[in-house]
């Protein structure tokens, strides 16, 4: 039978067993709009902005696991995805992202809103390819959906011209392809396996580094049993939170810039060094000379690009994460690190993470995380990025119920509410809660129209501060205190240069709780410590709307420990009685 | 530092080579040539390309060149028997007939052929490895100062069978 190409995608989409897309319309993406009206089975989510729409879409496969799509259209609809698709390309996020493009024979002409996504988009997705035939359409969504979501999973984007959309065609969509230039190799070589357990049995004082590969190969619990059978303590990236429990007595905490004192130490003192799916960004390993100077390293990463670019490697392991954990489970002898353990325990008694109450109040970000850790057993929890994002990778506690969705490779301000909303269309039995700054929740905000209208009783907690946080923070630690531009409260009334926030400040801008109830969420502003448990389990309690809760807390709070910029991970700035 | 040679099997698909050289130039590979044309496959490309770097930079990017999803095969030409050639057109200006004397003496010294000519001008093509063509441009240069236009297209390699040479 002969059908026209936006026929041809929706069906795609189905046997793609899509049932959420993200979608904004306009004119070189009507004609798909038009095959999505009434299908059923397939619900199609109308964000505000289109980077809204791919955050939402990112939230929604971090936290499914399933592969996100989005559909927006031409021009300005394209461009706006473009911040999204480098969040989610960089944290290895499946996406498939369709474009609507002017007619094959007006590209190039300057056409009323064509640009060259595929172009544009090269270099910050996995694959992107203009569909140039319609013969060409079937075999080319296929592929999309399979290069997007294997290997190291990534960001596709398939730009449809218009006239391809409309031109009939065969209806026929292929079950399975063979692309012969992309072969992922997922397989372990068990060579290198033994090579890894054999330098384990030399150890005193291993260590496993997990990072976000465990977590998209979804192999937390394999991952928590090898922990366990070979009793091998576990620090985890930012990314890598939550692949084992960590409320487990193996688990560490977080390195890096502001990672615990005891992850951080036991980095620098450890002798091998068993990393799986980390890439060793600088944020982990600060100055990358010193870094685990004492190791061996053991790297695990589907990857090949990823080993020893930063770190140099002694074994490399180029497979899928949870193949190489199951065949290590099944291999690995039990160990006896006893000491090295209570020596690490001893780190995390010496100096916990933590924060002291610096203000009256009492409201600060650690209290609300903590009430949030407590309330909250079968959640997903999105984060903005700044400070937000910092302490919640510090305090929040994660276990086989509770997910964290971050942007950690990109760090996109604007990430966290939007992921929400599509973290929740996924998991509607799930508690989801953003936590974000008041610069960030700006970024994105208007997104409060789509929970609404959906019916998404997301949970957004808002640590205003009335700064730019983090920036702030490295102004006055690095700095001289110049607060250049960070101040969210200025005023064109203000003094030209401030670093000295008080109680004569201008009121904040906006009202966060006239803008939220406006949209016809709910809204709380919390003040005092005693307000923080009874609100969240309030916002608990809310079904269908949105509970937007703003915490007031200190202004210039800072996220300690901190690694100063090109110091090892050995020179933290720590905070309180340091 | 070391000059390397990759011979590269790609897709023959639109954007190909924006996606391959966009990768040099967004990671800060040092580029120095890159040709490309279809093979025997019509739906394969070949590219054949020269570049600069330590031993560690190249690992990665053969790495990076492989997981491009375009990327059929790299082959690392870099210390392996292979012919290579360039070719190169060079125009040269306002020629007395000594000069036109001295050209044809370089063209004999550097298997070069002159394919074109005029009473005051000069064409010589030269198909010679990338070296051998950087000599005879050096010589050019120093006796034809400013009045010399030189097109070059690049090397490209291939495998040697039963000997090698560059």
């Amino acid at each position: 039978m002969q059908i026209t190409g936006a026929e041809l995608f929706v069906k795609a989409l189905l046997a793609e067993q899509v049932d959420t897309l993200f979608a904004y319309p306009g004119g070189q993406a009507i004609d798909l709009f038009n095959a999505l009206y009434g299908v059923e089975g397939l619900d199609v989510i109308l964000p505000r902005h289109e980077q809204g729409l791919v955050h939402a879409a990112d939230g929604y496969a971090r936290s499914t696991g399933k592969v996100g799509v989005c559909l927006v259209t031409s021009g300005p609809g394209a461009t706006n995805l473009v911040t999204g698709i480098a969040t989610a390309n960089y944290d290895s996020v499946p996406l498939v992202c369709f474009t609507g493009q002017v007619p094959t024979h007006l590209i190039g002409n300057d056409a009323f809103q064509e640009v060259d996504i595929v172009g544009i988009t090269r270099s910050i997705s996995k694959y992107a390819v203009t569909v140039r035939r319609r013969e060409d359409l079937a075999i080319t969504i296929k592929k999309a959906f399979y290069i997007a979501r294997s290997g190291k999973p990534g960001v596709v984007v398939v730009d449809l011209p218009k006239d391809i959309q409309q031109a009939l065609g065969s209806d026929g969509y292929p079950q399975s392809i063979e692309i012969r230039s992309y072969k992922p190799n997922t397989s372990v070589h068990m060579g290198q396996i033994k090579k890894s357990l054999d330098c384990l049995k030399r150890a005193k004082h291993p260590v496993f580094l997990l990072g976000g590969g465990v977590n998209i190969s979804r192999a937390n619990e394999v991952m928590t049993a090898l922990a366990e059978k070979t009793g091998i303590p576990v620090v985890t990236t930012i990314m890598g939170k939550g692949a084992i429990p960590t409320s487990h007595p193996l688990y560490v905490g977080n390195l890096g810039i502001h990672g615990s004192y005891a992850a951080n130490t036991a980095i620098s003192e450890c002798d091998v060094l068993f990393s799986i799916g980390v890439r060793f960004n600088d944020r982990i390993t600060g100055k990358v000379s010193e870094f685990a100077k004492k190791a061996a390293i053991i790297h695990v990463d589907i990857d090949p690009a990823s080993i020893s670019r930063n770190i140099e490697v002694d074994i490399p392991i180029v497979a899928d994460a949870k193949n190489v954990i199951t065949a290590l489970l099944e291999k690995a002898p039990e160990f006896d690190f006893h000491e090295w353990r209570m020596q690490i325990d001893e780190w995390k008694k010496q100096k916990p993470l933590g924060m002291k109450q610096t203000g009256e109040s009492g409201v600060t970000p650690f209290a609300v995380i903590q009430k949030i850790n407590e309330i909250f057993s079968d959640a997903v929890i999105t984060t903005d990025v700044g400070q937000n994002q910092l302490w919640t990778t510090q305090f929040l506690e994660l276990t086989d119920q509770k997910q964290m969705l971050t942007s950690g490779g990109l760090g996109t301000m604007g990430y966290g509410f939007p992921a929400a909303i599509g973290a929740k269309l996924g998991n509607p039995d799930k508690d989801v809660i953003t936590i974000c700054g008041d610069g960030g929740i700006q970024m994105n905000i208007q997104e409060m129209a789509t929970a609404v209208v959906y019916e998404l009783p997301v949970i957004i907690c808002i640590l205003n501060n009335g700064y730019l946080g983090n920036v702030r923070q490295w102004q006055e630690m690095f700095f001289d205190k110049r607060y250049s531009s960070t101040c969210l409260r200025y005023r064109k009334s203000c003094a030209a240069a401030c670093n000295t926030p008080s109680a004569c400040c201008p009121e904040y801008t906006p009202d966060f709780i006239r803008l939220a109830e406006s949209y016809g969420a709910k809204a709380i502003r919390v003040q005092r410590y005693e307000e923080i448990e009874s609100t969240l389990s309030e916002a608990k309690n809310t079904e269908k709307i949105p509970t937007v809760i703003e915490f007031i807390i200190e202004r210039e709070e800072n996220v300690l420990p901190i690694v100063p910029p090109g110091k090892p991970l050995s020179d933290m700035i720590m905070g309180g009685d340091e | 530092m070391k000059k390397r040679w990759i011979s590269l099997f790609v897709e023959n698909d639109i954007g190909v080579l924006a996606r391959i050289s966009g990768l040099f130039s967004g990671k800060s590979y040092n580029l120095n040539s890159l040709t490309v044309g279809t093979t025997e496959d019509t739906t394969i490309s070949r590219m054949t390309i020269s570049l600069t770097s330590d031993d560690k930079t190249f690992e990665q990017i053969k790495k990076q060149l492989n997981r491009s999803v375009e990327v059929i095969k790299v082959v690392d030409f870099t210390d392996t028997a292979i012919h290579m050639k360039e070719l190169m057109f060079v125009k040269i200006h306002g020629c007395s007939e000594h000069d036109m004397m001295k050209l044809s003496y370089m063209k004999e010294i550097f298997q070069a052929k002159m394919i074109d000519y005029a009473p005051s001008m000069a064409l010589i093509e030269s198909v010679q490895t990338e070296a051998g063509n950087n000599d005879l441009i050096k010589l050019l240069e120093s006796d034809f100062s400013g009045r010399i236009e030189v097109v070059r297209g690049g090397s490209v390699a291939i495998e040697a069978i039963s000997f090698s040479e560059r």
